[in-house]
């Protein structure tokens, strides 16, 4: 092993897995609409397009950074107001500026504002830049009621954003128009955002997520670091936002809200922030839930927190993480052997499910309804929840529910140890075998 | 060496104060460039936090630090670096979730002059990526490449840990216990790793293993309650008096029982 090390050679392939990745992602974005064809559907398109703009721009703080910003929506939601702005400016005409520059008003917007607010903010990490963003978050939200000019007071500011035909007749007055314009930004910026996760600087963004100290020790200023990286995320961060602006051609001061700031760190903390394509998974739940989620149920955000506690609980890297875990499992052929425990660990789950739902509806029909004849109709059944036996039999429903859940996740942790050990064992043997 | 050379590290009158608990009391010591000097000593003598003072990781309360003439003294950890001074730590301080690869490219990169670049792709890098394959074959962890930092072994740990230490190409390196923690035969294998990677350079490394400091070091500082007591060759060392009351008598006699039990 000791010959010709100094001057090995890298065979470099065509990466043929690249092309066919970007490809099918170019290609999902242009078909969706094609397959979704209801309105419906292309307004979440639309929405998960920028989104996923937005939780990528996050994660390139959390993930990649190791940045736990609760004030994103100050670069997203100011990125949307200066868009807004500039719509207004140029349907009045005195901006010549075309709908399709309008997102880069909004980047320019969210570069500018981390550029100001950034600084202070990354002169820490840690749990000292996590309280320093909030804070940054609450100012700024505090000023949008303080400055009804820019921010437009309670109605918020709203523009139009067909003004402007002269581009081969496109006035992106139709949804599908728009949609197109956000697909376009979402490609680009995705591929802008993994492309600055190979450079010399997203390199070293790791390392300062991994260990900062030691980056002080091989040249690097840790807080220059992360200011630049910081300025970035709120570049692209502006841009998801001026979509907002031009999607729903209103914005107003809840777009800069904690709440908002905390809807990014939740889902981009869901899909997964360990991988690059995590967040984009995030954006897609994120959308999902606030839209088709809030139709089923008025108490949507409840379900939300559960599936955010049990996910910090027993799935810390996300969905994205999930997926990864199983196809290396299903790469060396172990995937066969676990479904069993995987069909358990779903009926456990879906009966677990049904139990806290069964709590959270009744209690919120509680709340609701006040007319007072304690009925509430779930799946089709009527209780009586007046009654103690109705609430004895609900705590006797949940209590067996947790029980077999954790019976079952703990036989199918068992089942997936071992698994994982057989995979050790066998990267061993090969690496031995090398 | 020259006489009109400035030495590689000296170290005038430094103190360090914690509150009230001087731990460094007015150590002077001069290192010429190309030499190699270990600093030995009791637990709680100072020898790291005399590293930490060289190597900015914390100020000195008095006195004065200059490499290679210069005074670096209060200057931030990455300004000390680029000025040419790296420096190990005791206890492996990696990226850990970075690859064996990735470490050590990412203690190239500012070396090699790519600073805070966005703009050009790692891959392209060719000259950093052949340093980083060198190096790798240097610290033979090449057949490691791809393995994250934290699944490494606790040898190879500390091997990567050297690593990242002089792949910048800095002429000064401190190693801070570079073989804490090892065995007799892992020891022995990287005494000779330490002494191929720093060929041409200063060294300064603090060392428990006798063994190590007599067979690495051109000349010896003995630190005892933040002094330097002695500094000379080791044959000087060990025939000195002072030393051998305040330090080595203690620390031979254990090592002879020691190799009495083996």
């Amino acid at each position: 092993m000791n010959t010709s090390t100094a001057h090995s050679f890298h065979f470099k392939p065509y990466n043929v897995g690249r092309w066919v990745i970007w490809g099918g992602f170019a290609l999902l974005l242009i078909v969706a609409p094609q397959v979704f064809r209801s309105g419906l559907s292309l307004t979440l398109l639309s929405q998960m397009g920028y989104m996923v703009i937005i939780c990528l721009s996050y994660n390139l703080l959390l993930g990649q950074g190791g940045m736990l910003s609760f004030g994103h929506a100050v670069y997203t939601g100011l990125g949307a107001f200066f868009a807004v702005h500039a719509m207004n400016l140029a349907s009045s005409g005195s901006l010549p500026l075309p709908l399709p520059l309008i997102p880069l008003v909004g980047g320019l917007a969210g570069l500018g504002v981390a550029a100001l607010l950034g600084y202070p903010s990354t002169k820490k990490a840690g749990t000292p830049f996590a309280m320093i963003t909030l804070g940054v978050g609450e100012l700024v939200f505090a000023m949008s009621l303080m400055f009804p000019e820019f921010f437009g007071g309670e109605g918020g500011v709203s523009a139009n954003r067909v003004y402007d035909t002269r581009l081969f007749g496109i006035g992106f007055g139709p949804a599908t128009q728009v949609y197109y314009l956000i697909a376009f930004y979402t490609f680009v910026c995705t591929a802008a955002m993994f492309a600055f996760t190979r450079t010399p600087l997203g390199r070293m963004l790791n390392a300062v997520r991994d260990n900062p100290e030691r980056v002080e020790f091989v040249g690097y200023d840790t807080q220059r670091v992360r200011y630049l990286a910081f300025m970035i995320s709120g570049f692209f961060a502006g841009i998801g936002g001026a979509f907002v602006a031009i999607n729903f051609e209103i914005v107003t001061a809840e777009t800069v809200s904690a709440i908002r700031s905390g809807g990014y760190l939740l889902f981009t903390f869901l899909g997964g922030a360990t991988f690059f394509f995590g967040p984009i998974i995030g954006a897609v739940l994120l959308v999902m839930s606030s839209v088709l989620l809030s139709e089923i149920t008025p108490a949507w955000q409840i379900y939300l927190g559960f599936v955010f506690l049990f996910m910090v609980m027993y799935a810390p890297g996300g969905v994205a993480s999930l997926i990864m875990m199983n196809l290396r499992v299903a790469a060396f052929g172990k995937l066969g052997r676990l479904w069993t425990s995987y069909l358990a660990l779903g009926g456990a789950g879906a009966v677990l499910l049904a139990a806290l739902s069964l709590v959270v509806e009744i209690v919120y029909h509680l709340q609701l309804d006040s007319s007072g004849d304690g009925s509430v109709k779930f799946f089709g059944v009527m209780l009586n929840v007046s009654s103690v036996d109705v609430w004895v039999g609900i705590a006797l429903v949940v209590a067996t529910a947790l029980g077999l859940f954790e019976f079952v996740r703990r036989s199918f942790l068992h089942e997936w140890g071992e698994a994982q050990t057989e995979i050790e064992k066998e990267i061993k043997r090969r690496e031995a075998a090398l | 060496m020259a006489s009109g050379q400035p030495p590689a590290v000296e170290l005038r009158g430094v103190c360090k104060r914690f509150g009230k608990t001087e731990i460094i009391r007015g150590v002077n010591l001069s290192v010429a460039a190309g030499e190699r000097v270990a600093i030995i000593g009791p637990n709680g003598a100072g020898k790291s936090t005399l590293f930490n003072l060289i190597s900015g990781r914390f100020g000195p309360s008095s006195g004065e630090i200059l490499l290679h003439g210069r005074p670096i003294q209060g200057m931030k950890p990455y300004e000390i670096n680029r000025a040419g001074l790296s420096r190990s730590f005791q206890v492996s301080n990696l990226f850990g979730r970075l690859s064996v690869f990735e470490n050590i490219r990412c203690a190239l990169l500012w070396a090699m002059g790519h600073r805070y670049e966005f703009w050009k792709f790692l891959a392209g890098l060719r000259e950093v990526n052949e340093r980083t394959d060198e190096v790798l074959a240097m610290i033979k962890l090449d057949r490691k490449r791809d393995h994250l930092a934290m699944n490494l072994t606790y040898a190879e740990q500390r091997a990567l840990e050297v690593g990242i230490t002089i792949a910048g190409g800095s002429s000064v390196i401190l190693l801070d216990e570079p073989t804490a923690g090892m065995s007799k035969s892992e020891t022995n294998r990287f005494v000779q790793l330490i002494r191929e990677v720093t060929v041409g350079k200063t060294l300064l490394t603090v060392e428990h293993d006798m063994g190590v400091v007599f067979g690495l070091a051109d000349r010896i500082a003995v630190l005892v309650y933040g002094e330097v007591l002695a500094f000379d060759t080791p044959e000087a060392v060990r025939a000195n008096a002072r030393v051998q009351e305040a330090y080595l008598g203690s620390v031979l006699a254990e090592s002879q029982a020691a190799g009495a039990q083996a």
